[in-house]
């Protein structure tokens, strides 16, 4: 479904991601776990768009698509802006939640399926709440008064209002009480379950690696280790590094 | 003297300051930089509207709607060619690039239809409408009731529409908004058509209110406006509409008092004051909350 090749991404002088490549296939979970500045979110807002590679034989393929680069036997460079990728269907929920503080819960919904044609209908409310009952009893809320716990599942239930085929999620854990991230860790394996494909950053390794199928570890912006999940839950080094063992 | 009286001259005033500070504020709210030119998109509407008024085919209203989609226009281009450009450089630059097309405009407009004085055409009849011994004239009616009518639109539109609810996103979050799909460009041009759109309404009924166009009569109305626009709390729609109104009575009660001198300085002794006491304005943000 998303295939990244040689990806390399600069703020000013400096190297945040040295030729990272990787891929996710339809379906899976693929967790990207790392340190803090190892490049992960710098990863998920090139992919969106937010951010541009800095050499031009980076790849960034989504659905067959180039969202950035040349494709073999093309003369055309394709640069992608973040709205046209979020109209192929990927979706990214960012670091911090990023809800729009001044709009009500029911507003913030409607911003997620912006990038659809026509109003959204009852089936798509009803399918977020589905996932987050929550959100229903706090429509009219404005979402800046939301607790951390309910901007996360704002932010998400936001991003599945455009219908994505693949959903990028970072930190969904950050800032938040152990038993609500146990919960919301259920709620991205049933969003998962439903047929949305997810590629998934997160420090806490532990769980991240529990939920998916396959993961990549990054190490100031290059990638280290990569396997199935379950695996490198055994790595010796991995349990060192990241699962405080 | 009839404090009503000056109420409904101030309103009238106020109202056509607010118009044009509202461009400042819409702008101002999704791209964070201060488009000086909206002083000359109001002259442009005004002597659209004038050129409009003098082919004899058109009535006011037609004058009005005309010169609009006129200075919609010309937003749109001043913001392509002035500013697009320069939207990731620093706000210093967008900002010199703002008064080197205002000062375009105004001399454009010297050049093209000369430096003097026009007066506008009577497109209706003035009518004084006495109640008492408070007066409001027909004019007065027609600039307050399609200030009145274009500022609801424009709260409905914001509130209501995906575009308006998309400049909002824009205006709180960008990075999100483009999360969202929205096309921020597409937004940005909206807004400047907005904007101008407004500003040129306001010349137009400054025009017939005033009976004068001239190619420097955007320097003062857009500093007020300005003023008008951070004592309303720059980057708030609300705060806009409040502040013009503010600055428009507060220039009338300054000559019912015997201060015509002083008329002008009004609004700029209240932007010093804002800028002292409350920079954040009587609605604005308290400041950027930045991640």
């Amino acid at each position: 479904m998303l295939k990244l090749e040689n990806l390399e991404v600069c703020y000013g002088s400096i190297k945040a991601l040295h030729g990272i490549s990787l891929e996710v296939k339809t379906g899976e979970i693929v967790a990207l776990i790392g340190a803090n500045g190892a490049g992960k979110s710098t990863t998920l807002r090139t992919i969106s768009g937010l951010l541009k590679p800095s050499n031009k034989d980076s790849k960034i393929v989504f659905k067959e698509k180039y969202i950035y680069g040349t494709g073999e036997g093309s003369r055309k460079y394709e640069s992608m802006l973040p709205h046209k990728i979020v109209e192929m269907g990927l979706s990214h929920v960012p670091e911090g939640r990023r809800v729009f503080p001044e709009m009500s819960v029911y507003e913030n919904l409607l911003m997620g399926a912006h990038s659809r044609k026509g109003k959204p209908g009852q089936a798509d409310f009803d399918r977020v709440f589905h996932h987050f009952p929550r959100l229903k009893e706090r429509i009219k809320q404005m979402a800046g008064t939301l607790s951390g716990g309910e901007q996360q599942m704002l932010a998400m239930g936001r991003a599945l209002m455009a219908h994505p085929d693949l959903l990028l999620l970072d930190e969904p854990s950050m800032g938040l009480a152990p038993m609500l991230v146990e919960e919301i860790f259920h709620i991205i394996e049933d969003i998962n379950a439903a047929g949305t494909t997810i590629l998934l950053v997160e420090q806490n390794a532990h769980l991240a690696l529990e939920i998916s199928n396959r993961a990549y570890v990054l190490e100031t912006g290059e990638i280290v280790l990569e396997g199935r999940a379950q695996d490198l839950a055994q790595n010796e080094d991995i349990r060192k590094a990241y699962l405080g063992e | 003297m009839n404090i009503m009286q000056q109420l409904v001259n101030g309103l009238a005033l106020g109202s056509i300051y607010a118009l044009i500070a509202l461009g400042y504020t819409m702008v101002y709210g999704i791209i964070g930089m201060i488009n000086f030119a909206y002083g000359e998109i109001y002259m442009f509407g005004a002597y659209a509207g004038l050129t409009l008024a003098l082919s004899n085919y058109v009535n006011v209203y037609v004058a009005l709607f005309g010169a609009m989609i006129i200075t919609m226009v010309l937003g749109v281009v001043i913001e392509r060619i002035a500013y697009k450009p320069l939207r990731r450089s620093s706000r210093l630059s967008a900002l010199i690039s703002a008064i080197g097309v205002s000062i375009f405009l105004s001399s454009l407009m010297v050049r093209m239809k000369g430096p003097n004085t026009r007066g506008f055409p009577k497109l209706f009849e003035n009518r004084i409408f006495a109640i008492g011994d408070f007066q409001i004239t027909f004019y007065q009616i027609v600039i307050i009731g399609v200030a009145a009518l274009l500022m609801l639109g424009l709260h409905l539109f914001v509130t209501y529409s995906k575009t308006g609810r998309a400049m909002r996103a824009c205006a709180q979050d960008q990075d999100a908004a483009k999360l969202m799909g929205v096309n921020i460009d597409r937004v940005v041009s909206i807004t400047f058509a907005i904007g101008s759109g407004l500003a040129g309404a306001a010349g137009v009924l400054s025009g017939i209110y005033f009976n004068a166009v001239q190619p420097y009569m955007g320097l003062l109305a857009g500093l007020k406006a300005f003023a008008a626009a951070v004592l309303g709390g720059i980057g708030s729609i609300p705060g806009a509409m409040i502040g013009g109104l503010v600055i428009g009575l507060t220039e009338i009660m300054g000559i019912t008092f015997n201060l015509s001198e002083y008329k002008d300085a009004f609004a700029f002794a209240i932007l010093i004051l804002v800028l002292m006491f409350k920079p954040s304005g009587i609605l604005g943000r308290k400041a950027n909350k930045k991640v």
